[in-house]
């Protein structure tokens, strides 16, 4: 069962060397829905193990049922977006070998996914740190894959902002390990800090969970830390959003989740709490506010990745068993029908040249293929119910309410309904209408049109296996009602973040 | 024994009043080159920090710091402020300019700004040097508390940089002060972070200097320039 922890980054490391040194289209083509299903099964297998926690080389690796189920989740996850990434296959022998560019983006996926395993897998706060970190770096590439003027603006602001962000949390780590060595042990163990064994000094501890929370907060696209994240998720190509919002977020929030145990630990719920208030109404907030202006289709679902992370961040302040698993049941619905949007909006974009919400009309009337799973996937992201957010949405304010937070409470729900009328006005009016747009209107599509012809290689395929994406939104639909299997992994995971 | 430790006392005096003269002078400078040299000092006086941390320490631990002195020397006097540099003159001998010419602050206001974030940095050091350096339940103190606002001080007048900077090389330029006070933060408290993770966090730092040398490199072959100021087509 140990040994089953080096799989992931293995795995990982192996298809990353080898999709950047084959020449086979295939290998390429394949190479991050391999990885993606190494992870996804490591995870399942982890998830279903029982007795002690499987660790190894020290503090390095360790899966406790929360690392298993996000190991499932970025497996997951990753999956649906590479899986559906996939262009359809090319005629009889047009594309004999990748080219290197196509060897580089598939080589970066693999190592992107490798370091977010490593990020969930590790017990050691330094390893964590530096496995987020390689995340940004891999992505950073993947955000440029395209090249152009914005392309690189994007990608270098993330780079700049995302970098000094985790800065500011490795700032953090070495003062947490600071004071576990004037304690008596010098460690970095996230389960010896955690213990509550060791005399951590007080004000230290104060600091550096302070600036951990703060720096991964803001590769989490917490606000007000957030503004890199609408810039990079809209310029990178759809799957690589779809991981990005998806998961690599999610990832960002697990370490806020760790520091947050360590916290209630040392300090008590306090101070966290009130960080992790103040970052997810002000997301929610930002959110709400830019979605209901918002004119970009791929901008309008980055902010709804920001939204989203607010609720994450509300859930785990309100703390307590319920609001953390329902925390863990929001991040895999957030993370499946994002990914499927990111992915069908990479879709759109390819088939109507553009993702400016006003240029899209009728697309329910001319493309159903890529109407149906747009509005099956925002019925999910907004939390209609069967959809799992749904229930993890409700359990979290219930649970607040009940915690004594009635009046943040009162301001989610109010700013998750602007959201909600947000969404569904842009969403209505890019699907519905008639198929051939009024002789007004006809003109800016004719005009979109031509270009969209040559730059369709630019932005991928049009269209794509259609079965990754009824299983992510298959799944969120369900997940909310197999209370048996499900909900006894989701207690177990928030169970070994502590119960306060 | 005591005049070693007041030797290494002073020696560690030294190496942290070099590194914040050093980013002192990054501020005060507008020559890129200018800026690079002053980095290769700053490197080199982290690594003479991490060495008489190192020796003046536990047995146990040295042979393992001095080993981490000379990886912080490689990379921090050697590698990283080549690859500026030589990013730098490419920039140059593609036409872009030599010189920081679109800071907010001129350079007295940058100075006064710095006195100011040096003063703040020892105000909120405070908790931190207070907690290394008690050793609470009979730990390890930690070796240098008292220099620990130079660590912060870098750090913030790495945020300095970065925010009152326009040009893309003078951005990296800030991101490497900023993180050269972390890692004097680290020696300073830790006598630096476990092995494994120093040469994670080294090759993390390597791998992003280098993308955002590739980055500047196509913003200038894509935009003309590589002011901050010319990346304005992704808004809301």
């Amino acid at each position: 069962m140990t040994a089953l922890l080096l799989l992931p980054p293995l795995a990982a490391a192996l298809v990353g060397a080898v999709a950047a040194t084959s020449m086979s289209a295939l290998v390429t083509r394949l190479s991050g829905v391999l990885t993606s299903a190494v992870l996804l099964a490591t995870g399942i297998v982890l998830l279903a193990h029982r007795g002690p926690v499987p660790a190894l080389g020290g503090d390095l690796l360790r899966a406790d049922p929360l690392s298993a189920l996000m190991l499932a989740v970025v497996g997951a996850v990753g999956l649906t977006a590479t899986w559906s990434g996939l262009a359809p296959r090319p005629g009889q022998g047009a594309r004999p070998a990748a080219t290197r560019s196509e060897r580089r983006y598939a080589a970066f996926v693999a190592v992107f996914l490798g370091a977010m395993s490593t990020a969930v897998t590790t017990d050691n706060l330094g390893l964590l740190w530096v496995a987020v970190e390689a995340t940004t770096i891999a992505t950073a590439f993947l955000v440029g894959h395209r090249g152009g003027a914005r392309s690189v603006e994007a990608a270098w602001k993330y780079v700049v902002l995302g970098s000094v962000g985790i800065a500011i949390a490795l700032l953090g780590t070495v003062l947490l390990y600071a004071a576990s060595r004037s304690a008596g042990e010098a460690t970095l163990s996230w389960t010896r800090l955690a213990s509550g064994d060791l005399p951590l000094d007080h004000g230290l501890v104060r600091v550096a969970v302070g600036l951990a929370v703060l720096g991964f907060a803001t590769k989490a696209g917490l606000a007000p830390m957030h503004s890199w994240l609408p810039d990079a998720h809209s310029q990178a190509p759809a799957p690589v959003s779809g991981l990005m919002s998806g998961v690599l977020l999610a990832v960002a929030f697990y370490a806020i989740l760790r520091i947050r145990t360590i916290a209630d630990v040392v300090l008590g719920p306090g101070l966290v709490r009130g960080l992790l208030l103040a970052a997810g109404l002000g997301s929610l907030a930002v959110a709400a506010a830019l979605i209901l202006r918002q004119r970009d289709h791929k901008r309008m679902l980055a902010y709804s990745s920001i939204e989203h992370m607010g609720v994450l961040a509300v859930g785990a302040a309100v703390g307590g068993p319920i609001a953390l698993a329902a925390v863990l049941l929001h991040l895999v619905g957030h993370g499946l029908a994002k990914a499927s949007l990111f992915v069908v909006a990479g879709r759109m974009l390819a088939a109507e040249g553009t993702t400016t919400i006003a240029d899209v009309r009728g697309l329910l009337a001319r493309r159903p293929d890529v109407a149906v799973p747009l509005v099956a996937g925002m019925t999910a992201l907004l939390g209609f119910p069967p959809f799992a957010l749904f229930f993890s949405e409700v359990a979290i304010v219930l649970a607040g309410w009940r915690a004594g937070l009635g009046w943040a409470m009162g301001l989610t729900v109010a700013l998750l309904l602007v959201v909600v009328a947000g969404l569904v006005r842009a969403t209505a009016s890019m699907v519905l209408g008639p198929a051939h747009p009024a002789p007004g209107g006809a003109v800016a599509t004719a005009g979109a049109a031509p270009s969209a012809v040559p730059r369709s290689d630019d932005h991928g395929p049009d269209r794509g296996p259609m079965t990754p994406l009824v299983l992510a939104l298959g799944v969120t639909a369900v997940i909310g009602f197999v209370a048996v299997p499900v909900g006894d992994v989701l207690a177990r995971a928030a169970a070994s973040l502590g119960l306060s | 024994m005591s005049a070693t430790a007041a030797a290494a006392t002073q020696l560690i005096a030294l190496a942290a009043g070099a590194l914040l003269v050093t980013s002192v002078l990054v501020v005060w400078r507008r020559e890129l080159s200018a800026q690079v040299r002053l980095l290769t000092v700053q490197g080199v006086s982290l690594a003479l920090l991490a060495v008489t941390i190192g020796l003046s320490g536990p047995r146990s631990a040295r042979a393992e710091l001095v080993v981490v002195a000379v990886l912080v020397l490689v990379l921090r006097a050697w590698l990283l402020p080549w690859v500026v540099g030589r990013r730098l003159r490419a920039g140059v001998e593609a036409g872009d300019a030599a010189r920081e010419d679109g800071a907010r602050l001129n350079p007295t206001a940058g100075l006064v700004a710095v006195a100011l974030l040096t003063t703040v940095a020892y105000l909120v050091s405070r908790p931190i040097s207070a907690g290394v350096g008690t050793g609470s339940g009979g730990g390890t103190s930690g070796p240098a508390a008292f220099a620990v606002p130079v660590g912060i001080g870098m750090v913030l007048i790495g945020f300095l940089l970065l925010v009152d900077r326009r040009r893309a090389m003078s951005q990296l330029i800030g991101f490497l002060v900023l993180d050269n006070g972390i890692a004097t933060v680290a020696f300073l408290t830790a006598a630096g972070v476990p092995f494994a993770v120093e040469l994670g966090v080294s090759s993390d730092v390597l791998l992003v200097v280098l993308i955002l040398a590739v980055l500047s490199r196509r913003m200038h072959a894509q935009l003309g320039s590589t002011t901050l100021g010319s990346m304005t087509e992704l808004k809301d």
